[in-house]
């Protein structure tokens, strides 16, 4: 390329490039940067401050010795589980009974959703005082006359995940009934019809036609319902504070905990980057399916 | 004949060979069909299971302690208090200080209306960019931000930190709006982006032809012809950023902590007697917020969330 | 009874009135178009005879049965959708075959059927494919494909041509009037708002308007007798040209539009013979001749060329007669050019003629 044309491919645009600077310095410095940075520093032995004292993969042997991390993953593990699982039967349960052409649509509509405002702090402290055992649902069962009743999933470290898992519910299947009532109605009306004439009941459309028809909807919902289970972090700190002991302990909270209470940095690192790790594994696959096929027909 | 003329009303000009017995009409629907009474009953519980916490919440906000020790969190008030709700604003203590939700509050509206402002300013103007004058490289770095969406906060935590600390904004109001204006752009440039592509493309050559520029481009004509997408925009940004508890506590200090941060606070302090309708008054007064965005917006909220949700 | 027999049926979507008691009876074995500007009730009426919807009132009888509360599964029909609306996970044979396996027809039985109905519309090297990698035309094919092998006698279609390009739609037409050949004693309902479709497929045609049949006739009756001016207007290309004027009758029935008087002693009135009064003339542009084939009609005018849209084989010429436009087609190689003044004739027993008022044909 000559020369003289190099100063004016700089110019060209300038008032973009200017104003896209901010994107450009948030994209490289932020999350290339930052990442790449927190990534290198799990290989050290930073405590209070970050130094580059490195030593292989000691953080990440310790991380993975210690009890607290391999409650953390077990119980995301079970918490993502049943949160994929019921959070699509649920909220696609609920879409199809909206998709009924039914009345009050819009009021159920609100009413499910209402909770996807509320930030988990708050869906995680109001399930604190639901849950709780001497005045909340247990208390109530046990002055009806049902003197042994027990449920007090946020006082047993073994099922204080579901618990947690209950209000995660409640604050979020309304989004993937959003998303997945989006998709019914993204669904060609003929489509139903024709089933109609073919004599196909109603659930067998659901199943054999129309849920296949909603993938691009379904594995977006997946995506994501998946990257926010392993962001859970504010509704366990508000909920049971990772208690009781450390039964409700999830990764997120062990990163926090490590960085900003327990001056141990590396461990901290080491603990994110597992985590990244995690997010990866769900999204390199779906990248894959979603944009390497489109890249193929140009 | 072969046909048959048809006057306006449709009847046939040869009479009907019979008045014809059988089925007439609509198909026969009972109101209480088992479908139905499946449908909305179906509906009306699961209605009810998430109306429940609100309910608690507010029934528990009036009552007084003693009641609550005694009764049962399902039932209505006997006597109506406002006390919790106004101990909660003014007096209930955090552990540090008892001044109340007040100052988280107030922190929150210094926090959210800024950081609304400045992340819509910055991703409406990248969006405008990406989709009307692409240039070299705009979508690596644009492909390097969504993606960027998908890391975990916890990876970033940390040099977030650091960068703050270099530019002495660490613990303050100033660093907290910068996150949430980094950490919200990669889904209101997309949003923007999306949005500003389907313009059509002959208004915008049409003002490059009469002498419009970059930013002249931008107010003259993006700017008024796209309201709605802002309230989207300011819809989903108020609420995620008012409900936030991460960045709030890891980048400011007590006497700046948002409101999310004092509430948890104030619910899960550790010393002193409980008062549960105080913590009810107080969820509620920080839910209060995002809830009426929520019921006042309606279908802009859901737009907001497909919009989140939908990808480029 | 024939075919198909629709009593009194009536219509609405809440408080519009969508289709107003209309009837409609079908012989077995015919081909009926329902024609119509766009949103004048022709799916509307189409799913309200596949029973797809609720019908506020009236009846529908499908070869002599009353099926108005029938499930559409169970009322003897095939249907074919302008979306094609093929199940797009499963293979062509998959989408044949879905309704019948869940009918519990026999797995012979079934393989019988869709090899037959492969065979009629050549889809037979298709059978594995999935729609999406079928093209437009083919898909259709599969979508009657569908409906034929249910085995009825009703086939109900809805605009089936119209996702196709031009070419295509010609192809398709021609197969689907062989179909129907092919297929003794089959009745089919066929929506379209071409009316070249219309008038090239149908035995007879229905013209509807806002949710009213207006005439229900063969083709060559609805293009020479259109019962009112809506329908006149509707049909034909380029359209009828309409003069305003006053019926006389003296010895003979004239027709005056200002100076000039066209007899129509040869035109056949309809119903009660011809009434004195307000008129509109309707004379179709393919039925006016120039200059020497002018001479041979009885009536002839002389007009001047205001604009001239030449078409290839032929030309369009825009006139003006007693100030109403008139339009007629000349062959392309004729010189005609704007200002020229050239003499036209027609045959007035060719016109149509309706009341100014009521706009029926007299
Ligand atoms: N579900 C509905 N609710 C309310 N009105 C409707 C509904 N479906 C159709 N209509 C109205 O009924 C009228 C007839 O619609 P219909 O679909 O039968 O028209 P059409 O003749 O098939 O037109 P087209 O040629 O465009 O397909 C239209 O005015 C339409 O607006
Ligand atoms: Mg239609």
């Amino acid at each position: 390329m000559p020369d003289s044309r190099r100063p004016r491919q700089v110019f060209k645009n300038l008032a973009a490039k200017i104003a896209a600077i901010p994107m450009i310095l948030t994209a490289t410095v932020v999350f290339v940067g930052g990442t790449l940075w927190t990534v290198l520093y799990s290989f050290t032995d930073s405590k209070l401050l970050p130094r580059e004292n490195f030593v292989g993969l000691a953080q990440y042997e310790r991380l993975w010795s210690s009890s607290k991390w391999i409650i953390s993953i077990q119980n995301l593990f079970i918490y993502g589980v049943c949160m994929l699982v019921l959070s699509f039967v649920i909220g696609f349960v609920l879409a199809a009974l909206l998709d009924q052409k039914i009345r009050f649509e819009n009021t159920f509509r609100t009413i499910f959703l209402y909770p996807f405002a509320l930030s988990f702090i708050v869906t995680g402290l109001v399930w604190q005082w639901i849950l709780n055992p001497q005045f909340g649902i247990q208390g109530v069962v046990r002055d009806l006359g049902w003197e042994n009743f027990t449920f007090d999933p946020l006082y047993n470290p073994d099922i204080v995940i579901y618990g947690i898992l209950f209000a995660g519910l409640w604050q979020s299947t309304g989004l993937v009934m959003c998303l997945m009532l989006a998709g019914l109605r993204g669904i060609d009306e003929d489509i139903w019809k024709a089933a109609r004439v073919d004599g196909i009941p109603m659930w067998k459309t659901y199943l054999f036609i129309v849920i296949p028809m909603m993938r691009p909807v379904l594995i977006t919902t997946l995506v994501i319902v998946a990257t926010g289970i392993v962001k859970v972090y504010d509704l366990v700190v508000a909920q049971t504070g990772g208690g009781p002991g450390i039964a409700s302990e999830v990764p997120a909270k062990y990163v926090y905990d490590a960085m900003f209470l327990s001056q141990n940095l590396g461990q901290g690192f080491a603990a994110s980057t597992m985590m990244l790790l995690a997010v990866i594994i769900v999204i390199v696959p779906w990248a894959y399916l979603e944009f390497g096929g489109r890249k193929r027909h140009g | 004949m072969a046909s048959t003329a048809i006057d306006y009303a449709g009847a046939p000009a040869e009479p009907l060979p019979q008045e014809l017995a059988g089925p007439r009409g609509a198909r026969p629907r009972r109101l209480l069909s088992r479908r139905n009474i499946f449908l909305y009953g179906t509906l009306t519980v699961v209605a009810i299971y998430y109306l429940l916490p609100l309910y608690v919440m507010v029934v528990t906000s009036l009552k007084g302690m003693p009641e609550i020790r005694v009764g049962n969190i399902f039932a209505p008030p006997l006597e109506i208090t406002f006390e919790p709700w106004v101990k909660a604003w003014s007096s209930a203590c955090t552990g540090l200080n008892c001044d109340g939700l007040s100052r988280g509050f107030w922190n929150s509206v210094r926090i959210t209306v800024p950081s609304v402002i400045l992340s819509i300013a910055i991703a409406s103007i990248n969006g405008y960019a990406l989709a009307n004058w692409r240039f070299k490289g705009a979508n690596t770095f644009f492909t390097i931000l969504i993606v960027g969406a998908f890391i975990p906060y916890q990876v970033m935590l940390y040099p977030i930190v650091i960068i703050l600390r270099e530019m002495g904004i660490y613990g303050t109001l100033t660093g907290l709006v910068l996150v949430h204006t980094v950490f919200g752009m990669p889904i209101l440039t997309l949003l923007f982006r999306n949005y500003f592509a389907s313009v059509p493309e002959e208004l915008f050559k049409a003002a490059r032809v009469d002498g419009a520029g970059f930013w002249g481009i931008y107010f003259k004509i993006m700017l008024p012809m796209s309201l709605p997408i802002f309230v989207v925009a300011i819809i989903l940004q108020v609420t995620g950023i008012w409900n936030d508890f991460l960045f709030g506590v890891v980048y400011t200090k007590p006497d700046v902590y948002p409101m999310t941060v004092q509430l948890n606070n104030i619910v899960n302090a550790t010393q002193g007697v409980k008062e549960y309708n105080v913590n009810m008054a107080a969820t509620i007064i920080t839910g209060l917020v995002p809830l009426i965005v929520y019921f006042a917006s309606g279908k802009l909220f859901v737009r907001g969330i497909a919009a989140g949700a939908v990808k480029g | 009874m024939g075919a198909v027999s629709v009593r009194n049926l009536c219509l609405n979507f809440g408080e519009v009135e969508v289709l107003k008691n209309l009837n409609l009876d079908i012989e077995e074995g015919e081909f009926l178009v329902l024609l119509g500007s766009s949103g004048c009730g022709k799916s509307t009426l189409l799913n309200c005879i596949a029973g797809l919807l609720d019908i506020t009132d009236g009846q529908i009888f499908i070869k002599g049965r009353n099926v108005t509360w029938e499930q559409p599964k169970d009322r003897g029909i095939g249907m074919v959708f302008q979306s094609y609306a093929l199940y797009p996970q499963m293979t062509v044979e998959g989408n044949l075959a879905f309704g019948l396996k869940n009918a519990r027809v026999p797995k012979d039985e079934i393989a019988r059927r869709v090899a037959r109905a492969a065979e009629i519309l050549h889809i037979e090297p298709l059978l594995k494919r999935k729609p999406a990698q079928l093209s437009g035309g083919q898909r259709q094919r599969v979508a009657i494909g569908r409906a034929l092998v249910r085995d009825v006698d009703v086939f109900l279609f809805d605009e089936p041509l119209s996702n196709l390009d031009a070419k295509l739609r010609a192809e398709l037409r021609v197969e689907i009037k062989r179909l129907h050949q092919q297929l003794e004693n089959t009745t089919m309902i066929y929506v379209t708002h071409d009316q070249i479709e219309a008038m090239t497929l149908a035995d007879r045609i229905a013209i509807m308007r806002s949710g009213a049949i207006q005439q229900l006739a063969d083709p060559a009756t609805i293009y020479n007798k259109p019962v009112n001016k809506y329908v006149a207007g509707f049909i034909g290309s380029p359209s009828i040209n309409f003069i305003d004027g006053q019926l006389e009758i003296g010895s003979d029935p004239v027709f005056r539009a200002g100076e000039t008087k066209i007899s129509l002693a040869r035109y056949q009135f309809s119903g009660n013979g011809p009434k004195p009064g307000a008129v509109t003339f309707g004379i179709r542009p393919e039925h006016i001749f120039i200059e020497k084939a002018a001479s041979d009609q009885p009536f002839q005018a002389e007009v001047d060329v205001e604009v001239i849209e030449p078409m290839g084989a032929d030309t369009l010429v825009w006139s003006r007669f007693n100030g109403s436009e008139l339009r007629f087609r000349v062959d392309g190689q004729h010189p005609v050019k704007k200002g020229d003044r050239v003499m036209v004739g027609f045959d007035p027993a060719r016109a149509s003629v309706f009341d100014a008022q009521t706009e029926m044909r007299l």
